[in-house]
């Protein structure tokens, strides 16, 4: 067991973990943050999918005694109210339908629309494919993220 | 004397139960009695079960008894209730049921939640606000027909009074319960104020902030981590394996052989691991020989093999009309093609898990994404030696079944680790045990002769099917129905079988049998259609008007779906350079659906840009739901066409997204559904969108290539999406 001090969600966390274990499973098992979901094991299909400095991880094979100095943030973390603009656009849209992958989906979405403000067809394939649906709410994330860029949009125009 | 099985039947009666809660609460139910057979007595074998609740703060909870996998029930369950009730969407909540008799049916699958539903969510919903009329109409002295309900109140327009649902509790408790075959059900589309309009998922905003909803979310005091080793070659037995230094590793706390039973949808035999954390236990397996017993070693190879030579041979004849043999020896012109499709594997995101409980009383405590959670419970009651009654199991959300959960071994294994142990577990299966462990889709191959009359038309067609089976009988999933057109199509009708054993399990995926033969029929007709010189349209709607004996399908419904989805993408237009249309139609679990498919080409590499539904299952409930069970379904079908799932020494070859890459998002069309909303009972819609989406899109793949695509996935015709 090796003593790890991870920075979740603005939180500092202190856990004792086996020096090898991947951050899903100290984020899953260890902290009860069990939104972070597992799916493929090998950092493939992006339903462990959480924000490291901002950027998309595979946590589930990013060795969690790596991260001691980068903020995380999980799907739990990203607005716990549900009130940042992907999310409010994933409801409207009614992305989800199993919605096993969607914490992935959208923090994924959440950090391309901080990279890009107005994403293209293009920006949205390239940005998404590494987050796996199976049960094809594709055509519907695309509607969304186009949505959820407005209501950014909006909201920064009115602050 | 003789008391009917628990089971709703055709007979059943159902009638209202009203009671009032300690808080205050009005519950309405619905319950069955069974009528009786000859020399049985009436047995109210159905306790009411909670379909609606009105809260004294005038809130309503309405329960949901199906398990949810994304097939949108939790959503429109309710809204049907509310529709009926006539309360404010807003002012719903929905409570997920456990597994509990007095709900029957508690399945995802055969798209029979809807219809099954129907009837008693309605008696549900109208029982108790036509109850709620009662007690205003009592309370103002006035007659019920002067007064009528709408966003929780009740309005009596003469005097202008109105009062709410909330204020009416409790002397609506103490008035005759509504009998049901005096209600007026609200059924056409013409009748719906909520239902058919775009309603979000009641479960989204714990699914966008991450809450526990899932299987694995659950967590327990004291609880432990399970994975379970079966061995790769199915049906093979543990002779011996090395738990003592399995359990001397870090974080393992048990590690132990389970004997399994024969049943490969059952307990199989396995070592499990048990461990403080998940990570420990899926890393001390790493560490763990197992020597397997195995006596089984289907392959791909061999199958194809047999499927050759079987090919040579005449099979057993499932049904001849007419006379096949004179008829295709007369034809103008004859068509012959084989067509095939791999094994398939059902690929849900949440590999199977999990969590049970065993309490020293003998009591079994379960948490499981089940489809069929009741099949679960029976079959742990059958390897445990539990009985039912003593076995509860919580219905949890489940994350993406396609019928891969409807087996329920994931629970059977975590609930013989939690007795053993006696502590509470959560198993989690990887994804390579998942995709090592499916009952997948069956391959077949069908070969197909088409004789064309003088007039262009298909009036003899025989079929010879390859199928799989086990001891002689069809496995599961493998079927072919008799009377799938086109039998009944046609004058001249021929359907033989023939059967490869295997040991390979197989079981329903995703509208099963369908969602793969429709890709050869629908293609095949495509060929006849180009070999009489026709347009796939007209073709087809030729086919759909005139039938033999009994139409196989709805001739009108089915043709109309055609219709609109070709007219929606314009069919006869020319789509422009390297690009096609395809089309295909199909009718299965009730649902009538067809699609046109428009992919462009760059030389073999394809893209497919958009598919147009034409979709008639009656009355639509939740119009977001339909659409998505739709959209989904065309982009489960063109990921599929991509994958297969091979055999070498008994066991699956593919084991992770890394050899079985399903679709991702740049690869995904536009899809546009069109609902014929007509005034039949409104029908599921997890399961009739995908048949006709493969070859739809294989259809078009020839339109725009000139590749036509007789075998899955495209990849062996040299088509990459």
């Amino acid at each position: 067991m090796s003593r790890l001090k991870l920075n979740i969600n603005g939180k500092t966390h202190t856990v004792d973990a086996p020096p090898d274990m991947p951050l899903l499973w100290v984020l899953r098992d260890k902290l009860n943050l069990v939104g972070t979901k597992y799916s493929c094991g090998i950092g493939i299909c992006g339903s462990c999918t959480v924000l490291v400095d901002g950027e998309p991880a595979r946590s589930c094979t990013l060795p969690a005694a790596a991260m001691a100095g980068n903020e995380i943030t999980t799907i739990e973390g990203l607005a716990p109210k549900g009130d940042h603009p992907v999310q409010v656009a994933w409801n409207e849209e009614d992305v989800p339908q199993c919605g096993y992958c969607q914490g992935g989906q959208i923090l994924t979405a959440a950090a391309l629309l901080e990279r890009k403000p107005d994403p293209a067809d293009e920006d949205i394939d390239a940005a998404m494919a590494g987050v796996i649906c199976r049960c094809g709410t594709y055509y519907r994330i695309r509607k969304a993220i186009k949505l959820a860029a407005r209501y950014a949009a909006e909201l920064g125009s009115a602050s | 004397m003789k008391v009917r099985a628990k089971t709703p039947d055709l007979n059943r009666r159902s009638f209202l139960k009203v009671s009032l809660l300690a808080s205050g609460a009005l519950v309405v139910g619905v319950g069955w009695s069974a009528a009786p057979g000859e020399g049985e007595q009436i047995a109210e074998t159905w306790a009411p079960n909670l379909y609606v609740r009105i809260n004294r703060d005038g809130s309503v909870t309405i329960v949901s008894k199906n398990p949810e996998a994304g097939q949108g029930v939790k959503t429109a369950f309710p809204m049907v209730v509310a529709e009926c009730l006539e309360v404010d969407w807003k002012d719903v909540s929905v409570e997920q049921a456990p597994l509990d008799d007095r709900y029957g049916r508690q399945v995802v699958g055969g798209s029979r939640g809807t219809p099954d539903g129907w009837d008693d969510l309605r008696i549900a919903g109208t029982g108790a606000m036509v109850l709620l009329k009662a007690a205003a109409a009592r309370k103002w002295d006035v007659p019920v027909s002067e007064c009528s309900a709408a966003s929780g109140s009740i309005h009596h327009q003469a005097s202008g009074r109105t009062v709410r649902y909330v204020e009416l509790l409790d002397l609506a408790a103490t008035l005759p319960v509504p009998a049901v075959a005096d209600l007026k059900l609200k059924s056409r589309p013409a009748d719906f104020s909520l239902l058919g309009t775009f309603v979000p998922g009641v479960d989204n905003h714990s699914i966008l902030t991450g809450q526990p909803l899932f299987g694995a979310d659950t967590r327990l005091d004291g609880m432990l981590y399970a994975v379970f080793q079966k061995c790769p070659t199915y049906g093979g037995k543990v002779r011996s394996a090395n738990t003592e230094e399995i359990r001397k590793l870090s974080g393992v706390t048990h590690a132990f052989v389970v004997e399994g039973t024969d049943n490969l949808h059952g307990l199989m035999p396995g070592v499990a691991i048990v461990a403080e954390s998940w990570w420990q236990a899926d890393s001390a397996r790493e560490k763990l020989r197992v020597d397997w017993e195995t006596s089984h070693a289907d392959s791909t190879a061999d199958f194809d093999r047999r499927a050759a030579a079987l090919a040579k041979e005449t099979g057993e004849v499932q049904r001849a009309d007419g006379a096949v043999e004179e008829a295709l020896a007369a034809s103008e012109k004859v068509v012959e093609a084989s067509y095939y499709y791999p094994f398939v594997s059902h690929a849900n995101m949440e590999p199977q898990n999990c969590t049970a409980l065993y309490h020293e009383s003998g009591k079994m405590e379960l948490w499981a994404p089940s489809q069929n959670p009741k099949s679960g419970r029976s079959l742990i009651a059958g390897v445990l030696g539990i009985p039912e009654k003593q076995i509860h199991v919580n219905i949890t959300r489940i994350g993406g079944g396609f019928g891969r959960k409807l087996v329920n071994d994931f629970m059977v294994e975590a609930a013989w680790i939690a007795r053993e142990i006696r502590r509470p577990i959560q198993l989690q299966w990887t994804r390579e045990d998942d995709m090592g462990h499916d009952f997948y889709r069956p391959a077949a191959w069908h070969h197909f002769t088409a004789g064309l009359d003088g007039a262009g038309r298909m009036a003899a067609f025989d079929h010879h099917f390859i199928t799989f089976g086990r001891n002689g009988e069809t496995i599961s999933g493998a079927g072919l129905s008799p009377n799938h057109y086109p039998a009944g199509l046609v004058p001249h009708f021929r359907l033989r079988q023939s059967t490869i054993e295997t040991n390979v399990p197989t079981g329903p995926w995703r509208s099963p049998g369908h969602s793969a033969y429709c890709f050869a029929y629908q293609s095949f007709f495509d060929e006849v259609a180009l070999a009489a010189g026709r347009d796939q349209l007209e073709f087809r709607l030729d086919l759909l008007s005139r039938s033999f004996g009994d139409p196989p399908l709805d001739l009108a419904r089915t043709s109309d779906t055609l219709r609109v989805a070709a007219e929606k993408a314009g069919w006869g237009r020319d789509p422009g350079p390297n690009r096609g249309l395809g089309m295909a139609f199909h009718f299965d679990h009730g649902g009538f659906v067809s699609h046109v498919a428009q992919v462009v080409a760059d030389g073999t590499r394809i893209k497919v840009e958009k598919v147009w539904s034409g979709i008639d299952v009656g009355p639509v409930i939740n119009l977001s739901g339909a659409r998505n069970q739709v959209e989904g379904a065309v982009i489960d079908a063109l990921s599929t066409a991509q994958l297969e799932i091979t055999f070498a020494n008994g066991a699956a070859v593919q084991s992770n997204f890394t050899d079985y890459e399903l679709l991702r998002i740049n690869q995904a069309p536009e899809i546009e559904c069109h609902f014929i909303q007509s005034d039949h009972s409104p029908m599921g819609l997890g399961e009739p969108p995908i048949a006709p989406a493969t070859p739809a899109i294989s259809n078009a793949i020839f339109a725009a290539t000139g590749t036509r695509i007789r075998a899955l996935p495209f990849s062996r015709s040299g088509i990459v999406v």
